[in-house]
């Protein structure tokens, strides 16, 4: 034993030993310094030492764009850099509120930034809700002891690997007037439908791909906090013949609710960010029914001869609120599960 | 060996020299341009451009092509951001226009572009300027209807004359969908040109007395009627101008070429594109453009190629568009690519498309035809710098009517506020 124990330790060999030569020498390389500044600054400092790269990274691609976008949004023309902008004060604050009623977007001077928050706030309504829904359904089914489970947990899981765009194409030929689904209505003796240019049923397919294409996301949540349950508990409301409905209401629903909050937080705050995907199936289209916040932000700042920044800035600080209380809510939310 | 070593050394010290004078004796100056493409011009130029390095071995010339969308959405950022291209195709010609470099001191003859760019340069220029020169239009373009003769015959149905208005074609083109069940009778580009040209010839004149926008007028009402009243009658369907919002462009060429079109509303630039996929899949024809109380109008409009003033090279860059811009090179561009030549020049010795089938060759004197008929508005409305304002208020206020969202008469309050507040926005 004890001449194991002393015995210096060998490289592996093959690939992994091929590069830990070299990763010691950096080690040691780098270790000098960091010790002689270790002795310079202290032990305490040195964290910020290490976490000032992503600090210097997150300043540069985070931090100085909020300013910047805030800068904008109390500026106005069409200028591209401050100094070429005049300062206007809340004057595109002004704009963006100036409501007859805000139950009316048409009462409103920017009438599509107000049905933009209209569609995002139900387009978020129904995507949650049924995304938490099918998720939770899916999970469950997918927790159970059911054939090739492996192969339809894959399954469920491939459209979160699909680019936005790719799926938003893809159900644009299932939907047009001689996509693949008017063919299969028409074959059947049906009427040919619109889907994307009646407003109600536009709605109603971005909400169904958005959730096609995110579930599998909020399905693997729901399954690690299933199979997280104690199994005793599941057996202890066996040998008391529980119904399984009841053993669903009063130990799984329950013990999952953590997950469920994480979910439809999580679920929200990409809810109210939105834009790709609807932008590429309906344009935002038939009318503005389709249209929504981020919509609104890209067509006036760049899609506009007079490219307006500051209104489009102003729109997204508005967002950004929006956007930083719901992250508060997260962040408070997994606190408590924490806690518990 | 001692001295075998000097020798060597020297040897390669004088060839390196020898290589870095070399090097520096043929630097090249490289010159940007930015280009989109409709049909094949984009395959044309860079033939052309390869003719002009053989020449001129001191400039490269590398062709960025592009999306159409990347030159009417990126590109005006970079060029405020002083990062653009030296060269750029663009086809928002005013507002592209305050960026641009007036080349006048580097042309080699100046009053050659007068003589034969003279009526489009300023369409070019910056707001208040009356003599620079910034570029030549790569392709003289003007909207009209391109209609497909085959259904008309099938359906047993004459085609309208050459004078006939929107309305008779209206009842023309359903009558032939009906009969021959195609769904779109007549389509028309989500574009403020295309709505424009309708709207010219029933009357609009866009501008005040005193050269203000004026948008809605008892003529711009009858052509938003019109073509409202066609989206609720089934003569248009709601799947372009109705199923987007705001400034988004819609076209129908896939259904055109798939022939469920029986009347579309487009352009020139379509001919080459049209001549190469619908191939003698039916007979296509160009017609004149439908008249109204206003005349007969199409919108005229293009690409222009324009030179930018943040170049570094701004010689180089003359030099590329005195090549580009001169006869014999713009005759083949235009040839090749089966555009209506923007060059005065060339238009009145007339064009041989020798590639040309006869129904492109057709379409394309129809066009050449129909800038006679321009009305003196639609030239206006096209030189004004801030015409895309308004085509893009139209384009999101008049489709949201159409989807049934706002009525007509709301539409027009929307239109006429949308365009004073982005002017006052531009102005500030």
């Amino acid at each position: 034993m004890a001449s194991a124990e002393t015995t210096p330790r060998r490289h592996g060999t093959g690939a992994a030993g091929l590069f830990a030569a070299p990763l010691a020498l950096l080690m040691r390389l780098v270790d000098w310094p960091m010790q002689a500044l270790q002795r310079l600054i202290g032990e305490r400092r040195m964290a910020y030492v290490f976490i000032l790269p992503n600090l210097a990274f997150f300043s540069l691609f985070v931090f100085l764009p909020l300013v910047i976008n805030f800068v904008f949004s109390v500026t106005g023309g069409a200028g591209l850099f401050p100094s070429e902008r005049p300062y206007v004060g809340a004057e595109q604050y002004g704009y963006l509120f100036d409501c007859g009623s805000y139950l009316d977007p048409s009462s409103c001077r920017e009438d599509h930034f107000w049905r933009g928050v209209a569609n995002t706030a139900r387009f978020t309504v129904f995507q949650v809700t049924a995304m938490v829904l099918f998720s939770l359904l899916t999970a469950v089914v997918l927790n159970m002891r059911i054939r090739a489970r492996g192969f339809f947990r894959a399954v469920y899981f491939f459209p979160v690997l699909l680019s936005p765009v790719v799926v938003a194409l893809t159900w644009k030929w299932i939907l047009q007037r001689d996509g693949l689904l008017n063919a299969a209505i028409t074959s059947l003796g049906g009427e040919r439908i619109l889907f994307l240019v009646d407003p109600s049923w536009a709605m109603f397919w971005i909400v169904f791909v958005s959730v096609w294409a995110h579930m599998g996301f909020y399905t693997l949540i729901l399954l690690a906090g299933l199979q997280a349950i104690p199994a005793d508990l599941y057996e202890a409301a066996e040998m008391d013949a529980t119904p399984r409905w009841r053993v669903f209401w009063r130990i799984t629903l329950p013990l999952l609710w953590p997950n469920m909050i994480v979910v439809i937080v999580l679920a929200l705050i990409k809810g109210v960010q939105t834009f790709d995907e609807v932008f590429v199936l309906t344009g935002g289209g038939p009318g503005t029914a389709t249209v929504m916040i981020v919509h609104y932000i890209y067509e006036t700042a760049f899609a506009n001869q007079v490219q307006n920044f500051g209104l489009a800035a102003a729109a997204s600080v508005v967002l950004g609120v929006v956007l930083f209380a719901l992250t508060l809510l997260q962040l408070a939310v997994s606190r408590r599960k924490g806690a518990a | 060996m001692q001295r075998k070593h000097w020798i060597s050394a020297f040897a390669t010290t004088a060839g390196l020299a020898i290589g870095l004078l070399a090097t520096t004796a043929f630097a090249q100056t490289t010159v940007r341009i930015a280009w989109y493409s409709d049909g094949n011009e984009g395959e044309v130029v860079s033939d052309l451009l390869k003719r002009f390095e053989a020449q001129n071995q001191d400039i490269k010339v590398v062709l960025d092509q592009v999306p159409y969308k990347a030159i009417t959405e990126n590109l005006p950022v970079q060029l405020a951001s002083g990062q653009g291209p030296d060269i750029a195709r663009v086809v928002d010609l005013g507002g592209v226009a305050r960026y641009a470099l007036d080349m006048r001191p580097y042309l080699k003859d100046a009053s050659y572009w007068e003589k034969n760019f003279g009526p489009f340069l300023p369409w070019m220029r910056p707001e208040g300027d009356s003599s620079a020169i910034t570029g030549f239009m790569t392709q003289l373009t003007v909207t009209g209807p391109f209609v497909n003769k085959t259904l008309f015959e099938q359906a047993g149905i004459a085609m309208p004359g050459a004078k006939a208005t929107w309305e008779e074609w209206g009842k023309a083109v359903k009558a032939v969908a009906e009969k021959v069940q195609v769904p779109f009778p007549l389509a028309m580009d989500r574009s403020g040109h295309r709505f424009f040209s309708v709207a010219v010839s029933e009357g609009a004149k866009v501008f005040d007395a005193k050269g203000e926008p004026a948008v809605i007028d008892d003529g711009f009402k009858r052509a938003a009627k019109l073509v409202y009243d066609w989206h609720n009658d089934g003569v248009m369907k709601k799947e372009l101008w109705g199923s987007v919002s705001g400034t988004a462009y819609r076209g129908a060429n896939d259904e055109f070429k798939n022939a469920q079109v029986v009347m579309y509303q487009s352009g020139s630039w379509q001919i080459s594109q049209f001549d190469k996929t619908v191939g003698d899949a039916f007979d296509w024809v160009a017609v004149p453009s439908p008249c109204g109380p206003g005349g007969c109008s199409g919108m005229p409009g293009g690409a222009g190629l324009v030179a930018i003033k943040t170049t570094k090279h701004p010689e180089a860059v003359a030099k590329v568009m005195d090549y580009l811009a001169s006869e014999p090179v713009l005759s083949e561009f235009y040839a090749r690519s089966l555009f209506v030549p923007g060059h005065l020049g060339i238009a009145a010795k007339g064009l041989d498309y020798k590639n040309a089938s006869p129904q492109a060759k057709a379409a394309l004197k129809v066009f050449s035809d129909q800038v006679a008929q321009l009305s003196p508005v639609a030239y206006r409305l096209q030189g004004y710098v801030n015409n895309r304002v308004i085509f893009n208020a139209v384009i999101s206020r008049l489709g949201q009517a159409i989807s049934g969202e706002t009525t007509l008469d709301e539409a027009y309050k929307r239109i006429e506020s949308d365009v004073a507040q982005q002017i006052a926005e531009r102005k500030k």
